[in-house]
């Protein structure tokens, strides 16, 4: 049985339909990257999931959790899936460790002994422990987007919506964050990714999606998407002939 | 004819600074509380909410002090309520401030940055546990030195209430002239008083805004 079923979504902007009909399985442990130009679409399919978009049909179950637009299923939904954010999006006034506790002790009422111990553990998960105490301030990207890895983590959700979570950082700290990435989908978490990087996606993921123009273009196994693009919008993105 | 000393003057003024002060602080806190009703209702509450919020802003910040005054004071005369000065000084100042404190709050709210609503909403938070947790801890930093310095304009808004008849420091300064025809010490006294009231908050702002600067260096 598939654990995020999305169901013929569609979603307008205006006149502007950016979702045109999307269809997808994803089954439990499934590492899914999604790729595909800006403006195909990919982001808003994320962010559709976690609710941040409201959707104007189909539908979108996360573990029999419906999404509908209203604060009791959205909630509902959003302790399943956790988001990972391509600008970290850090509460800016709260330590590392005070950004891990939050939710737990405000959303699931976690006594603050409890949801204390929890972020030491995740963030030790997510190699920053030594960053207990430290302010968003003083982490380099590449940690405070672990940090943020820790937090959605906290909440021990049953999948991981990660949209282009690397592409904010320097060179230099994409793979401290990729290790993370690459070191949960090794435990089993289920993760959907929007992502660029195209050697990670091939290495981790265990299906590809290709958005174009608001549809799926291609879906498969990496092998073959990345080794055998069938159509030329494919071919031209990964820039093969 | 009595003759008065320069002490006794500025003992008359600075007992009357004392209602200006008194009025000042009344103004302010009452206003803050309205103020900060509104700013819930126009920013989070239903369609009408909101709108009547909005109206309500743009009715005070459009019209002067001054006529609010006169309809507080003689407005509810008509309808056979006797309203003493000083009520109809504090509930116009308080209206009057609630008015601009709303609208200058709903702009550090809106300073912070979307992301901030996203995270929280993503982690399961409501909209009042985002606003209590996430958005209210870092928009008060970014509104305390425009509020402090908004508290200028609130001293200075008092001087209004002389017109109406509430003593205190400009009615006393005009009072003080009639007694003693020495206008341009008497409101020299009453200007430095004012300046005296007011300068500390300017530079506090000032210096407030500088220090709490450093909790946005990151956006």
């Amino acid at each position: 049985m598939s654990l995020i079923a999305i169901t013929e979504v569609k979603k307008r902007f205006g006149d502007n339909e950016v979702l045109k009909g999307i269809s997808i399985d994803i089954a439990p442990g499934e590492v899914v990257a999604i790729i595909g130009k800006s403006g195909s679409g990919k982001s808003t399919l994320l962010r559709c999931i976690n609710g941040l978009e409201t959707i104007d049909e189909g539908s979108i179950v996360v573990a029999g959790a419906q999404f509908l637009p209203d604060e009791v299923h959205l909630k509902a939904l959003r302790l399943k899936v956790g988001m990972i954010f391509q600008q970290f999006n850090l509460f800016p006034h709260l330590t590392a460790g005070g950004n891990v506790m939050l939710s737990q002790m405000v959303v699931k009422k976690t006594p603050k002994k409890n949801a204390e111990a929890v972020a030491r553990k995740m963030l030790d998960r997510v190699g920053l422990a030594h960053k207990f105490d430290a302010l968003p301030d003083e982490l380099s990207g590449g940690q405070q987007q672990r940090v943020a890895i820790a937090r959605a983590l906290a909440m021990q959700p049953i999948a991981l919506l990660c949209d282009e979570i690397t592409s904010a950082l320097d060179p230099e700290l994409v793979a401290e964050v990729l290790a993370v990435v690459r070191e949960l989908a090794a435990e089993g978490m289920t993760l959907v990714m929007v992502t660029h990087e195209m050697r990670f996606a091939r290495d981790v993921c265990s299906r590809v999606v290709f958005m174009h123009q608001g549809r799926v273009h291609e879906i498969g196994a990496p092998e073959d998407v990345f080794a055998n693009p069938r159509t030329p919008e494919l071919r031209q993105f990964l820039g093969v002939q | 004819m009595t003759e008065f000393s320069f002490w006794d003057i500025l003992r008359n003024l600075l007992l009357a600074a004392r209602w200006t002060v008194v009025l000042s602080l009344v103004s302010f806190v009452g206003g803050g509380i309205v103020g900060a009703a509104l700013l819930f209702l126009r920013i989070g509450g239903r369609q009408w909410l909101r709108l009547l919020s909005r109206g309500y802003i743009q009715l005070f910040q459009g019209t002067p002090l001054l006529m609010q005054l006169f309809l507080a004071f003689f407005g509810l005369g008509l309808f056979g309520i006797d309203v003493p000065a000083w009520l109809a000084a504090c509930v116009a100042l308080i209206l009057w401030t609630a008015a601009f404190l709303a609208e200058i709050w709903r702009g550090c709210v809106e300073s912070i940055a979307k992301g901030q609503w996203e995270a929280s909403a993503s982690l399961g938070m409501g909209y009042l546990q985002q606003m209590r947790y996430v958005i209210l801890p870092q928009a008060l930093k970014v509104a305390v030195p425009p509020t402090v310095g908004f508290s200028v304009q609130v001293v200075k808004g008092t001087a209004l209430t002389s017109i109406i008849g509430f003593v205190e420091l400009s009615k006393a300064g005009s009072i003080v002239t009639n007694a003693t025809f020495q206008p341009f010490t008497v409101y020299g006294l009453v200007a430095l008083i004012y300046f005296a009231l007011c300068w500390p908050l300017s530079k506090s702002s000032q210096l407030l805004e500088r220090k709490l600067n450093v909790a946005h260096r990151n956006h």
